[in-house]
């Protein structure tokens, strides 16, 4: 493995390509850590939006009219704003508001770092898509058929768990599969707030090693592979998923 | 990878799922090959933002005065014009990128239904490649790669930052628009083509008479929720460090040195954008609906 990386080095003095990510330890880890963190960011922000998705679609069927108001609201405001203006909003206003707190270090910091609010603002933006798609996956499921699921005696939840969204689930999944690919896109605006992700980190390596042409083919080659393996996957998951009888 | 076009939805006589499920559907598979999600911008949203901005600014305007710093609507007024020079540098911009986006996608979207499979699979590799790179990694990538001049026959052409960062721009624009004229090609029934083949029309003629023409008509809502959707895109050039809106407001910002500015002058900003984007938004909309009855 050594000698392979090492091959990099002997390129770099042949040639002039510089690939310091594969035979420099350090910057290898650090970009591994920072393809890690790609991932870990996309694969918290999609847990938080499914739960944000699922409690928005339970408030938006509240009998209460201004809870509906405010769920619509809280979507169309994520929906049409860029979600680089709600990162800046949540951690420059919103950040600059939270109280203060002391580290082990002695050192006085604000209680959510850059990571908690990119994590929160890119749950929220992807959320605000989910509570709409949930929504309609639940509408979707006739009333007849909870109706024959109560008269085979289903109780309300194991209704819900059995027979509502597992359709629903089916009904949602082309919709939710845009939104995560979106998601791993948006995931690189956690860049203005120094978020150590894919692109940051890059960015750190070819300022200290002036590598930029090879550092940024890289990332965009990575960044393609990964959407495009992302869309691959969901397509094939979702072909299987398929309702018989629905889609065409 | 997701095909254009690819009918996620279907119609059956089973009383399977109701409605929304099918709205749902349609909708996904709209958005795949628009790329971007469609904007459902309504009026009552610029009333809240006006109503955030003057609440903020009154707030500020109360902080202010104990401190007996001058207004904040003083304040905002001296910077209006430096801020709406700004966000029409956004606007040219976004035109530009569009424009760049819309030449190149076009003709990538019509080598897409090429009748030689290696300019097909060619114009189809370029486009899958620039829908799945990040836009902010493609605005990166311009930034950083291309050279601050060029040399041509001992002219040097300059070439700065913004005309970097609209070409940036321009190329997610490029492989949405050839998704979406390839789409569109798509969605016209096989009937039309064949229609013309028994009129003696040549492949190009068929092209360029009948398909393009009743494409046009398609492709207008999706090209114009991207044209929205590119103009606020434009405000990630304020990251690579182009002095268009955000970078303005954010060294007005530190220049005054005034924390409760902060809102109201965001606020202003986000606000210039609704009334730029609202009518585009209103417009696709309605071009859609009437697309939607005459099918």
């Amino acid at each position: 493995m050594e000698d392979f990386f090492q091959w990099f080095r002997w390129l770099y003095d042949e040639t002039g390509i510089n690939l310091t990510i594969l035979y420099d330890s350090f910057d290898r880890e650090r970009m591994v850590r920072g393809f890690f963190n790609t991932i870990y960011l996309s694969l918290i922000c999609l847990a938080l939006s499914v739960v944000i998705g699922l409690v928005g679609a339970w408030l938006q069927g509240s009998p209460l009219k201004w809870t509906r108001r405010i769920v619509q609201g809280y979507i169309q405001l994520f929906r049409n704003t860029p979600p680089l203006v709600q990162m800046y909003f949540f951690f420059f206003a919103l950040g600059s508001l939270m109280p203060r707190m002391e580290n082990e270090y002695g050192i006085m910091e604000p209680v959510l770092s850059n990571w908690h609010w990119a994590i929160i603002s890119l749950s929220f933006f992807a959320g605000a898509f989910n509570v709409e798609i949930f929504r309609s996956g639940i509408e979707a499921v006739p009333r007849s058929t909870v109706e024959a699921a109560e008269s085979l005696g289903y109780t309300r939840l194991k209704t819900y768990i059995y027979v509502v969204l597992p359709l629903a689930f089916r009904v949602c999944l082309p919709a939710l599969n845009n939104n995560l690919v979106n998601l791993v896109k948006t995931t690189t605006l956690a860049y203005a707030i120094a978020v150590p992700e894919m692109l940051y980190v890059a960015n750190q390596i070819w300022s200290d090693s002036v590598n930029v042409p090879e550092m940024m083919t890289f990332l965009l080659l990575a960044y393609v592979v990964l959407v495009g393996l992302l869309v691959h996957v969901m397509n094939r998951w979702e072909r299987a998923m398929r309702l018989p009888g629905y889609g065409v | 990878m997701r095909a254009a076009g690819e009918r996620l939805y279907g119609t059956t006589d089973l009383p399977v799922l109701l409605p929304p499920g099918e709205r749902l559907l349609r909708r996904a598979s709209r958005e795949r090959t628009d790329g971007v999600p469609r904007l459902t911008l309504k009026a009552w949203h610029g009333a809240v933002i006006a109503a955030v901005v003057l609440l903020a600014a009154a707030a500020a305007q109360a902080q202010g005065a104990a401190e007996a710093r001058p207004g904040v609507l003083t304040a905002l007024w001296k910077w209006v014009p430096l801020l709406v020079e700004g966000f029409l540098f956004n606007i040219a911009i976004s035109f530009l990128g569009m424009g760049i986006g819309t030449a190149l996608g076009t003709v990538l979207g019509v080598m897409q239904i090429s009748l030689l499979p290696p300019v097909r699979a060619g114009s189809w590799i370029v486009t899958q490649f620039f829908r799945n790179a990040p836009w902010l990694v493609l605005l990166f990538f311009c930034m950083f790669l291309l050279p601050f001049e060029f040399r041509v026959m001992g002219f040097v052409v300059p070439f700065p930052d913004w005309v970097k960062a609209t070409l940036g721009l321009s190329l997610p624009v490029m492989a949405n628009v050839s998704e979406i004229v390839r789409g569109a090609v798509q969605s016209i029934p096989s009937g039309q083509w064949e229609a013309a083949e028994s009129l003696a029309f040549s492949r190009r003629q068929t092209l360029v008479q009948i398909i393009l023409p009743q494409c046009i008509k398609r492709m207008l809502p999706p090209w114009m929720n991207l044209y929205a959707i590119l103009t606020m895109a434009t405000v990630l050039a304020s990251v690579v460090g182009v002095s268009e809106v955000m970078t303005l407001t954010q060294r007005v910002l530190s220049a005054e040195s005034r924390p409760e500015l902060l809102v109201p002058f965001y606020g202003f900003v986000l606000l210039l954008f609704f009334m730029y984007c609202y009518p585009i938004a209103r417009f696709t909309h309605k071009l859609e609906l009437r697309y939607v009855v005459k099918l």
